[in-house]
């Protein structure tokens, strides 16, 4: 299991140590500094074994968060432990700095002290661990017993992420859908790779222990439900439904219930988390098609004409969309004329980046570049990079849709009905690329 | 409120402030006193010398303070251990605190101070807490029993903590399962033969249930454990990967890699034809590919698990090969994982997106990256056939970038394809060569050599090419030596004229000049098999290599399947075993799969070839042992002596009758050149002068044969009898080496008729018989025109002279020299071999006289370049004379002319072949006392030439 756990600056100086295990000695400190953080090429692995003894180490910002073993551990839990252990800090001190470190050194040995034992990560739910290690010191002295035992049995329990008791004046959750959607598409228009993936993050503020049942328009639930006879027309769900490729949830969820009748459903963690990721690689729907059009005139002038079609419902607004069409790198002069938005030669960046604040559905705009290059006798041909797109649409390209959210509360007085429930949808580029 | 300004370090006499702040009756300011302790800790300043003062504040109803005070104690504890007592009551008496948080706190901080005393008082409030009403506290007190069985193992075992933690196994709250879980499988790793993890189907079951309700990290440490079960048949394998299988949908890469390692594992014992293992294999695909967009740290580890997954089951992830296409703003070690599973990927089907791809990043910034790229095209080359083409010309394409990393690469890959497909792409070798001069790298210029080496004869100037490595030789890594003294070898052999001293050179270099033992044994190898066996040496050296296996770098199957059973974990990502890189006991068992009782596969014994760290995967493209591995193949080749005769090959029917006598044949001739070669008497006449190839004219000498020849040069081509025209006979096989019978001889041409006499005595003790007589192949295609005939025994001190007359109609092979005959005779006793040489005039038909007319025309047809010109000095001979005397030995005067005191002597030959030689001869008259005599030579074949001008001067002398 983990031995040690480190943190550094960026000159390599601790500001954290704490050693788990005897086999850990303090030199191991000075090894990490010396073989990785001092050592002046790039990192070439997260994982570097110095000695017998091995180390994992994550960056965040310009800190160094190190874990330390001389065992056989698991090594995706011990990087998904440091990612947690920097959430955790986050959720307790905002922004992992040098600053914000030394500021809560006291409070980040009394968090390692809680969610590692003896190298084995424990409970490292910051909602339960907000529950009894504060930044104003502990609670404890204070408390009655009913309250401790409450605490141990939140923080060893089944529901280890919510603790009990919340109150709400107005119970509320957001539902935000958040799809990247990544295409390759050939000159001529052909899809050569398109996926999507998504993340569900919640905000929930809601009261009590609310049992939470989450539903969308998935393919495999919908086409069940069309066997069972219960929806009118299985022409009309079969097209409004998607394909999921794979999905992970966050541990509220209930896995074996997922696994068993393909229902979500969960207690939620207070506040804001991710419920649930997934992929879809069937159907999507591409916001933007990119039509480029390259002409060579001689050798010392290129001529380029972008055409760009925003393909969904002309009520709906696109933002923040910009195309980067890549030039030669002996480029000397361009000339640009674009209908909609504004169009810039950058030479630092070799492209012409092109601008549009929003454009609607159905629309399209166009783009003419005149490229003058310097005559080179670099016999090699230009390459011609991608044109890539960057936008931002208000619906999710993979078709999903929040079917429901249904929340039961038995212990206390609200229903669904009185919970405010919010969705929002918004679908971003991953790297949406054209070949020209 | 900062904490920050603990770190601001104070100069001198900051522990005498600590001190006495420490000792403050202030509670604000004992804590902060103990903070900067604390900070001071951890930039590594020794503070031990305040531990009674920090022990002091132990005592405390704050629990912020009392964490720090810990916290400190279990830093210096090790160091103080009579003042860690200290702290022990403090200790004892927090866990009975009515806080559980304390009580937890207690124990936890205890089993972390490792000194003797207070592990003695440890046993009691453990054993309490170990049963304490609240689960936080027994989780707590789980870990504590692996932490003291760390520092004490006899104790936990005498005081039962290892029953009480069994039985946590079975406890109400999932978390203490799970903790209990972790603490006995690291106790159980610590005991090998221990049954402390008595995992049957009841506790199985537990571990199931309580998986459904831990936290993420409980359910690592319980599917951890479950990878470590063996179900007892497919159908308990089948329900407990029904119920893992929800796992591969958790948020936690960890959860899910461990999942994936527990249904790998009880995959193999589930019947192939089941319908459920083909869905689970579906079921195993998309969480893989989940997992690549997770962090780039976790995707590294993942990659690095799917790359033993790709290995083990390939069907797993075929369709996915997308995924692992390289991303621009991938980290550079994700980048090389996922170039690596594109490669194993790689196939028929998809094959032109994945070079399209590769040839992408063949000219991304990364050096490493670049090169792993260019290395994969030539493993696609390798792997899909129909490929190959596209890989060479993408290849090619990359040689042109003039990058240097990139050329040296695409080298050493192109190698590897000339091995795969021999004899395809070849043409490639003139634009390799090109760039000779950019190779700095040893594998490069070792693969450079390899080429040149390995197709020496379409390469015209592969002399020169070797030649301008060996200056340097010495400053070659031994990975290009070995390889240059291959390589040269390879083209004495094919080129054996021009390169003669090329291949002395290197071997004085390889086995005199340097002191690798690799280097100087091969060296030796290949010159005693140079100077024994010629045969066989071309045999080894140009054996044809076993072609290259597509599947490259793969792990050795008995690791696989323990680093299949490692899956998620350390020896994963190192793949290599624990016991590699762990020290100690712990981790060093090997796991291994377990196959389905009954199915094909095999299920091997758990330490069968698994000892120690052997990491080294079987070299399937062998890169610099390759060639010591046709070396090696000596043996193998089939022995000289037992080749079958109804082989018909040139080569085989010279060995058929020298059978062994080889050696003896070298042990008397080869004193003539053998000490210009440096030292090395057994080198011998092998490397002796050897003239240009025979050309298929005369008498369709074979060409294969051609080579083989040039090698049995066993008196250097000089000292031919002395004799007019017939030469006295000489001693041709002592009666040492044939155990008794000495026979002297010699040949004439006796009315066209060319005659071998013979002298045999016996020497030995005892009556000899049944002689007989062969010839091997030779140039002009001499055989015995019949029996040998002796009639009578040779009795001991007897002498027999037998004439021999001889035919040119036997088969052809040149030899070299060309008048070289080797002959085997055969008597009662044994057979013994010896060589001779014939005069070449043995060999001139009595119709050689031209045509005037067809001289002239033939002497202008005939190219210089084949004119040879000698002198013969000291002949007290005029042009009549002289012309006479060569007209005894078929040499035919056609025309005289006198021009400017000098007489002019046009002559010609025929051989037995057909071969016509003419010869201008002109004779100085002058001085009589001192004749000088310029001859010039011409010949369709003139690797005769010399042979004649011997001719000349041996008639013209005696």
């Amino acid at each position: 299991m983990i031995g040690g756990l480190f943190i550094y600056n960026h000159k390599g100086e601790v500001l954290i140590s704490r050693v788990y295990r005897d086999d850990i000695g303090r030199n191991a400190v000075d090894a990490f500094r010396v073989n990785v953080i001092h050592a002046r090429q790039q990192v070439r692995s997260p994982v570097t074994n110095i000695a017998r003894t091995s180390f994992f180490h994550v960056k965040r910002s310009n800190i160094w968060l190190a874990a330390v073993t001389k065992q056989n551990v698991n090594a995706a839990m011990v990087f998904e432990f440091l990612y947690k252990m920097c959430d955790v800090m986050a959720a307790y001190f905002g922004k992992i700095s040098e600053e914000n470190i030394k500021n809560n050194f006291v409070l980040i040995y009394e968090l390692l002290d809680e969610i590692l034992d003896f190298g084995y990560p424990q409970n490292s739910e910051t909602g339960a661990l907000k529950t009894f290690i504060t930044q104003q010191g502990i609670k404890g002295q204070h408390q009655t017993k009913e309250e401790q035992s409450q605490i141990t049995s939140q923080v060893t329990g089944q529901i280890g992420w919510r603790r009990e008791g919340i109150k709400y004046r107005r119970n509320e959750l957001f539902l935000d859908v958040l799809e990247s959607v990544n295409l390759l598409m050939s000159p001529q228009g052909q899809v050569l790779s398109a996926h999507v993936s998504g993340r569900v993050v919640m905000k929930s503020y809601l009261s009590g222990m609310p049992e939470c049942k989450f539903g969308m328009n998935d393919k495999i639930v919908i086409d069940k439900q069309g066997k069972g006879g219960t929806t009118d027309d299985p022409g009309k769900s079969g097209k409004q439904s998607i394909a999921i490729d794979d999905c992970t949830f966050h541990q509220c969820v209930r896995l074996s219930k997922f696994d068993s009748e393909r229902s979500i459903s969960f207690i939620p963690p207070d506040g804001e988390y991710e419920l649930m990721r997934y992929r879809t690689t069937k159907d999507i729907i591409l916001p933007f098609r990119v039509i480029p059009l390259v002409r060579e005139v001689g050798r010392t002038k290129l001529e380029v004409k972008v055409v760009i079609k925003s393909n969904f419902k002309p009520s709906l607004l696109a933002q923040k969309i910009e195309v980067r069409i890549p030039t030669p790198l002996n480029t000397s002069g361009v000339q640009v004329i674009c209908m909609k938005g504004k169009a810039k030669y950058k030479a630092s960046e070799n492209a012409i980046v092109w601008k549009i604040k929003r454009m609607a559905g159905m629309k399209e705009s166009q783009i003419s570049a005149e490229i003058e290059l310097l005559p080179t006798n670099d016999k090699k041909k230009w390459a011609r990079p991608p044109i890539s797109m960057n936008f931002e649409v208000p619906f999710a390209p993979s078709g999903l849709k929040v079917r429901y959210l249904k929340v039961f509360e038995s212990k206390l007085n609200y229903s669904d009905h009185d919970v405010i429930k919010w969705v929002r949808y918004i679908g971003r580029s991953g790297i949406y690329e054209t070949r020209c | 409120m900062t904490d920050s300004k603990y770190f601001t370090t104070t100069k001198k006499g900051e522990i005498f402030e600590l001190k006495a702040e420490l000792n403050s009756d202030k509670k604000e300011k004992k804590k902060e006193a103990v903070k900067k302790v604390i900070a001071s800790m951890t930039v590594g300043k020794d503070v031990s010398a305040l531990f009674p003062d920090v022990v002091n504040c132990m005592q405390t109803d704050n629990l912020e303070l009392k964490k720090l005070v810990y916290l400190y104690l279990m830093n210096y504890a090790k160091s103080q251990p009579d003042m860690a007592i200290m702290a022990v009551n403090t200790f004892v008496k927090d866990c009975e605190d009515p806080n559980p948080l304390i009580r937890a706190l207690a124990v936890r901080t205890m089993g972390c101070i490792r000194v003797d005393k207070i592990t003695e008082y440890l046993c009691e409030p453990l054993r309490k807490c170990l049963k304490d009403e609240d689960p936080y506290v027994r989780k707590t007190a789980a870990v504590c029993v692996a932490k003291l069985h760390d520092i004490n193992a006899q104790l936990v075992e005498d005081q039962g903590f290892l029953d009480t933690l069994k039985d946590l196994i079975s406890d109400s709250n999932p978390m203490v399962v799970a903790n209990a879980v972790a603490a006995l499988s690291e106790i159980a790793e610590s005991h090998p033969n221990s049954n402390l993890l008595d995992l049957n189907p009841q506790t199985i079951n537990k571990l199931l249930t309580a998986l459904n309700e831990c936290t993420e990290w409980g359910q690592i440490f319980i599917l951890d454990c479950l990878a470590n079960y063996m179900p007892r048949d497919d159908r308990e394998s089948q329900s407990i990967c029904e119920r893992v299988t929800p796992r591969l949908s958790h948020a936690n890469s960890a959860v899910v890699l461990s999942a994936v390692k527990v249904l790998m594992k009880f995959m193999e014992m589930l019947p192939k034809d089941l319908d459920y293992y083909g869905t689970l294999l579906k079921k195993l695909a998309p969480p893989l590919v989940t997992l690549l967009s997770a962090e780039p740290e976790l995707q590294y580890v993942a990659l690095r698990n799917i790359n033993l997954i790709v290995q083990k089951r390939p069907e797993i992830l075929k369709h996915e090969m997308k995924v692992f296409f390289v991303k621009y703003n991938d980290p550079i070690y994700v980048k090389l994982e996922k170039l690596d599973i594109m490669i194993r990927l790689a196939s028929q089907a998809n094959i032109a997106q994945v070079l399209a791809e590769l040839k992408e990043y063949a000219t991304e910034v990364d050096v490493d990256f670049v090169r792993k790229a260019v290395r994969a095209i030539g493993r696609c080359a390798i792997k899909v056939e129909q490929s190959a083409e596209r890989c060479v010309s993408t290849l090619l394409d990359l040689i042109q970038t003039k990058v240097n990393y990139v050329v040296q690469e695409a080298i050493v890959v192109i190698k590897d394809i000339f091995r795969k497909y021999p004899n395809k792409y070849e043409s490639v070798i003139a634009t390799l060569c090109e760039n000779l001069d950019s190779l700095d790298e040893p594998e490069a210029r070792a693969a450079m050599i390899w080429i040149v080496g390995e197709y020496a004869e379409r390469i015209d100037n592969a002399d020169e090419l070797l030649e301008s490595f060996l200056e340097g030789f010495h400053d070659e890594s031994t990975q290009v030596q070995l390889q240059l003294l291959t390589a040269i070898v390879k083209l004495f052999l094919k080129k054996p004229t021009e390169t003669q001293e090329l291949v002395q050179q290197v071997l004085s270099l390889a086995t005199q000049d340097s002191d690798n033992p690799d280097l100087r044994d091969r060296g030796y190898i290949y010159w005693r098999l140079l100077s024994t066996d010629p045969v066989a040496a071309k045999e080894v050296v140009l054996a044809e290599k076993p072609l290259i296996s597509e599947e490259t770098d793969l792990i050795e199957p008995t690791l696989l399947e323990e680093l299949i059973c490692h899956i998620g974990t350390l020896a994963s990502v190192y793949h290599k075993p624990p016991s590699a890189f762990v020290e100690g006991s712990r981790g060093v068992q090997h796991k291994k799969l377990t196959a389905r009782a009954g199915s094909g596969e095999s299920a091997e014994s758990p330490d069968v070839g698994l000892s120690g760290p052997s990491e080294a995967p079987p070299a399937v493209i062998p890169s610099q042992g390759d060639l010591l591995g046709d070396l090696l193949n000596l043996d193998l080749a089939p022995p000289t002596a037992t080749v079958p005769s109804v082989q018909p090959s040139m080569q085989m029917g010279a060995m058929d009758l020298l059978g062994g006598g080889l050696d003896s044949l070298m042990g008397d001739e080869s004193d003539t050149l053998g000490g210009d070669i440096g030292g090395s008497p057994s080198m011998g006449g092998g490397l002796g002068v050897a003239p240009a190839a025979m050309p298929a004219a005369l008498g369709g000498a074979p060409a294969v044969g051609g080579g083989l020849g040039d090698l049995f040069d066993l008196s250097g081509g000089v000292g031919m009898p002395t004799g007019s025209y017939v030469a006295p006979k000489t001693v041709w096989l002592p009666a040492m080496k044939a155990k008794g019978l000495e026979i002297s001889g010699t040949f004439a041409r006796r009315g066209g008729i060319i005659q071998m006499d013979l002298s045999l005595t016996n020497k030995a003790m005892s009556v000899m018989t049944d002689f007989a007589i062969q010839f091997n192949r030779n140039s002009f295609g001499l055989a015995p025109a019949g029996p040998l005939q002796v009639l009578t025994p040779l009795s001991p001190n007897q002498t027999i002279d037998v004439s021999l007359p001889l035919s040119t109609s036997g088969p052809v092979m040149k030899m070299e020299p060309l008048n070289n005959l080797q002959v085997a005779v055969k008597n009662n006793i044994d057979v013994f071999y010896f060589s001779c040489q014939y005069p070449i005039s043995m060999i001139f038909v009595e119709d050689g006289k031209m045509e005037r007319q067809v001289f002239l025309a033939t002497w202008k047809d005939i190219p210089n370049d084949n004119e040879a010109l000698f002198q013969i000095k000291d002949i007290h001979l005029n042009s009549d004379a002289a012309s006479n005397k060569l007209q005894g030995s078929n040499i035919f005067t056609i025309a005289k002319r006198t021009v400017e005191g000098q007489d002019m002597l046009y002559l010609s030959v025929k051989l037995t072949n057909g071969i016509w030689v003419l010869a201008e001869m002109r004779i100085q008259t002058g001085n009589p006392n001192y004749t000088e005599m310029e001859l010039s030579i011409k010949c369709r074949a003139p690797e005769v030439s010399p042979f004649v001008f011997q001719c000349y001067e041996l008639v013209l002398k005696n």
